[in-house]
């Protein structure tokens, strides 16, 4: 073991801020983190237990105890379970002999996790066995790919039956498509000549290239809208140096998957995105932040950046020009959603904990390192470079006034063609649900849990824009068959999971919603109950530290509002002074067991 | 740059970029704080101190002023959020002052009489929590952690700089935890100094239980509102 951890330390020279690499790199090679692992970590690192500790347990995919030789996650979202999730469960717990969450202290061949969505919601049922995708699963297949799990073939060759090497495109295509149905003005073009771009953008001023983003009007696609331009330029106002530049590929929204997509279609066009931020604020690193369910695509993207800087796009004197250095590495996450935000995932690029920080200062003061940070989503960067190409006037020219140019939308659910699709911002919702064959939409997902749940029928012709119906991508598409209660609760676990913990509403405030909404379908609440929710809701978003908590209530608050009926269905009337959810049995049933317990502790 | 700005309608002069929960008690307007150390950088994790700042709420101890900011601070609808907050506590932890070694001295209980509580209008989730006994000088009574961070931030090994608290897991699951070695190896002022800065009863001395008498302890001698307003004879 001594050997094995000096390698990983040595490989990431010794950097505290790999932390997050060792940890992936010790857990992928003895199956968990063996605590005499920790001792030469702490050695190597000048840390203490305490602080290996807490980045190491806040990673879903770091196991404290051991595990199966094969690891396989199985994704359990809201459009899984819309898919066959149950049966292909139940044939992974039938085929491996395993439960799923058992940990075993001597496990075999197999361990089962279920995980939050991985983004494949458009190939639901799909799991990762040691990071490899498996897609549109029934339990034949799964039994089929067990069979072979056991006679002693990897993950990789089961997906890849023909040996196609993991640094092609072919690769990822033969794991997961694409599944793209549009193709518009901004993505997917290909025939791209970088150099004469690159040439382009280098005969103009930096300052230059900041005004062309900023006029444009390209808005963050993360979610948050900020105008791309002006951070750019306050990044570059910053006076301290060096500059960094992240790309946020943590796609964690349930019901996104175009970043995905992107970085296998069109992943010179996000790495050019990069370089061209890189010399409009001058700055020469730049990470890329890959959610570690898309591990998949790491090798695949670092021959991509390879290949750019064999071509001079990438590395030193880009372009011809002497003294612009940039090079990029892929930072691989290791399984937290709050990573998404992008002071938590400046933090966890430092190999800490994905804590969202205190703002002020923001990260393009203080980021990366405490050094000046612009961070951009995938989809913003590709824009960028299409912007570039195309000039800001034909960019503004698309979509509406506040929101410029077009989105990708993830399409999943009810409908007959899920995938992705270019629009332009300003497409009424009753468009997106025609143009994706949802004849029986009733509600829709929009922007996944944190976003609005709304109604086919009132809100069809509510415009996708910042402007009325923001939206980060995801549509998910409800029809009338499906329990919204269920999908509200799920909504509500999956936040509570998520939570990173460290302020107190969204802590421990999502709980007590939980617990709300489970009350309702167990037919046990009443008015008061409802009123709780909407008031505790509004609490949560206002004062939580970060957007988790500012929308983690939003699964209920907007369901309440677009289909009360299926909240007063459930109700039930208060009869005399007592709650309908009071149960007095159960308050007390725990007294003698408390009773017991307390007396066995004292003889103890 | 001297400023002005207004706190319930008081107009205030105040200079430009200091922290607002100090320039309101400096005005005697009370802000509870739970995880706030003056001259210590700021941690807003508990957000006990939640005000609304030209009409969005923010936590007090993350606000800078600025030039004609309006503050609002003791409206009905944002002392109820503070209050709730205070609540979220409770519900979550065991927190049993009678019972407590901390009580009269407790930060969190203070605060609960500040706002007002009398009782969590959150379910109580009386979920287990195992106390850490690992550790010579030093136990953890989880129960009472509220995840303020300031051991974690603040308590450093002398020697190596390393973190002797942390925080493992996430979400509810989170739990305080104790580097066993370095703990041992805190001088009996620094074992001191956990103490006070924890402010509940979570970080406890070995061999110390109740040695304050009722009726003379911190928060009963003065309370928590007049050390925070400076009030005369009182001091945070």
């Amino acid at each position: 073991m001594k050997n094995a951890i000096q390698s990983i330390l040595e490989r990431y020279g010794f950097d505290r801020t790999r932390l997050l690499d060792m940890l992936r790199d010790v857990d992928s090679a003895f199956g968990h983190l063996p605590e005499e692992a920790l001792p030469l970590l702490e050695a190597g690192l000048g840390l203490s237990r305490a602080d290996i500790r807490e980045t190491a347990s806040f990673y879903h995919f770091f196991h404290q105890e051991p595990t199966g030789k094969h690891r396989i996650y199985l994704s359990n979202s809201v459009v899984a379970k819309m898919n066959g999730f149950h049966a292909v469960r139940a044939a992974l717990e039938r085929e491996t002999g395993v439960r799923f969450g058992q940990t075993d202290p001597r496990p075999g061949l197999f361990s089962l996790f279920e995980t939050a969505c991985i983004g494949l919601s458009d190939q639901e049922p799909a799991m990762l066995i040691d990071h490899v995708a498996f897609t549109r699963l029934r339990p034949g297949k799964v039994a089929d790919i067990i069979a072979q799990l056991r006679q002693g073939r990897s993950p990789d060759e089961i997906a890849n039956p023909t040996g196609l090497p993991d640094n092609d495109v072919a690769y990822v295509d033969a794991l997961v498509e694409s599944n793209i149905r549009t193709k518009g003005p901004v993505f997917f073009r290909g025939k791209t000549d970088f150099r004469a771009l690159l040439e382009q953008c280098l005969s103009t001023r930096p300052e230059q290239v900041a005004h062309t983003i900023q006029k444009s009007g390209l808005r963050g696609r993360g979610g948050a809208g900020f105008l791309i331009g002006l951070k750019w330029s306050l990044c570059r106002g910053s006076p301290d140096e060096p500059k960094y530049i992240i790309c946020n590929a943590d796609e964690g929204e349930p019901g996104t998957f175009k970043d995905r997509a992107l970085l296998t279609r069109s992943p010179r066009e996000v790495f050019m995105g990069m370089v061209i931020a890189a010399y409009a604020i001058g700055c020469r690193q730049g990470i890329v932040y890959l959610r570690a369910e898309y591990t998949y695509l790491a090798n695949y993207l670092n021959e991509q950046l390879r290949a750019l800087e064999r071509e001079g796009l990438l590395g030193r004197d880009i372009g011809g020009r002497k003294g612009f250095d940039f090079s990029i590495r892929i930072q691989l996450g290791a399984g937290a959603y709050v990573c998404g935000e992008e002071s938590a995932l400046i933090e966890s690029c430092e190999g800490k904990r994905g804590t969202p920080r205190v703002k002020p200062p923001f990260p393009v003061q203080y980021g990366y390192l405490g050094k000046p940070t612009i961070v951009n989503n995938v989809e913003t960067l590709a824009s960028v470079t299409r912007i570039m190409a195309e000039g800001a006037d034909w960019f503004k020219s698309l979509g509406t006034a506040g929101s410029a140019g077009t989105r990708l939308l993830c399409v999943s659910g009810d409908c007959g063609k899920p995938g992705i699709y270019e629009v332009e911002w300003g497409i009424a919702l009753n468009e997106v649900l025609a143009m994706v064959d949802a004849k029986s939409a009733h509600a829709v997902q929009v922007s996944g849990p944190s976003g609005e749940c709304v109604s086919a029928e009132k809100d069809g012709a509510r415009k996708i824009a910042f402007e009325d119906l923001a939206c980060n991508g995801a549509i998910t598409i409800f029809n009338r068959e499906r329990d919204l209660l269920e999908i509200v609760k799920e909504h509500m676990q999956f936040f509570v999971d998520e939570s990173c913990g460290i302020c107190v509403p969204c802590r421990v405030g999502n709980v007590a919603l939980l617990e709300k909404i489970q009350r309702v379908i167990d037919g046990k609440a009443c008015q008061n109950d409802l009123d709780d929710m909407v008031r505790w809701g509004g609490i949560i978003r206002k004062t939580s530290r970060c957007g988790l908590g500012g929308s983690s209530p939003k699964p209920i608050l907007t369901t309440l509002e677009k289909f009360p009926e299926i909240y007063r269905r459930k109700l039930v009337e208060q009869d005399g002074p007592l709650l309908p959810s009071f149960d007095v049995q159960a308050a007390v049933a725990g007294y003698a067991q408390t009773k017991k317990d307390l007396e066995r502790e004292v003889e103890a | 740059m001297s400023i002005q700005i207004t706190i319930d309608g008081m107009e205030i002069n105040t200079e430009e970029g200091r922290t607002l929960v100090e320039v309101a008690a400096e005005n005697g307007v009370y802000i509870p704080t739970l995880c706030y150390l003056r001259n210590q950088s700021c941690l807003g994790t508990c957000r006990v101190c939640a005000v609304r700042v030209n009409g969005n709420i923010s936590a007090g101890c993350t606000v800078r002023v600025g030039k004609d900011m309006v503050v609002e601070v003791n409206s009905a609808e944002v002392a109820d959020m503070r209050k709730a907050i205070v609540e979220m506590l409770f519900a979550e932890g065991n927190h049993n002052c009678p019972s407590c070694e901390k009580s009269g001295r407790c930060q969190l209980q203070a605060v609960g009489y500040e706002v007002g509580m009398t009782v969590a209008r959150f379910p109580y989730r009386f979920e287990k929590r195992p106390p850490e006994f690992a550790a010579g000088k030093i136990w953890l009574e989880r129960d009472r952690c509220i995840f303020c961070q300031r051991c974690v931030n603040l308590m450093r090994d002398a020697a190596s700089g390393k973190k002797i608290f942390s925080i493992s897991n996430r979400g509810h699951r989170a739990r305080i935890e104790i580097d066993v070695g370095l703990a041992d190896a805190m001088p009996p002022e620094q074992v001191k100094q956990a103490v006070d800065l924890c402010p509940v009863g979570a970080i406890l001395e070995k061999r110390i239980g109740y040695d304050e008498p009722i009726g003379q302890r911190k928060y009963e001698v003065h309370s928590l509102r007049e050390r925070t307003l400076n009030t005369e004879g009182a001091s945070s």
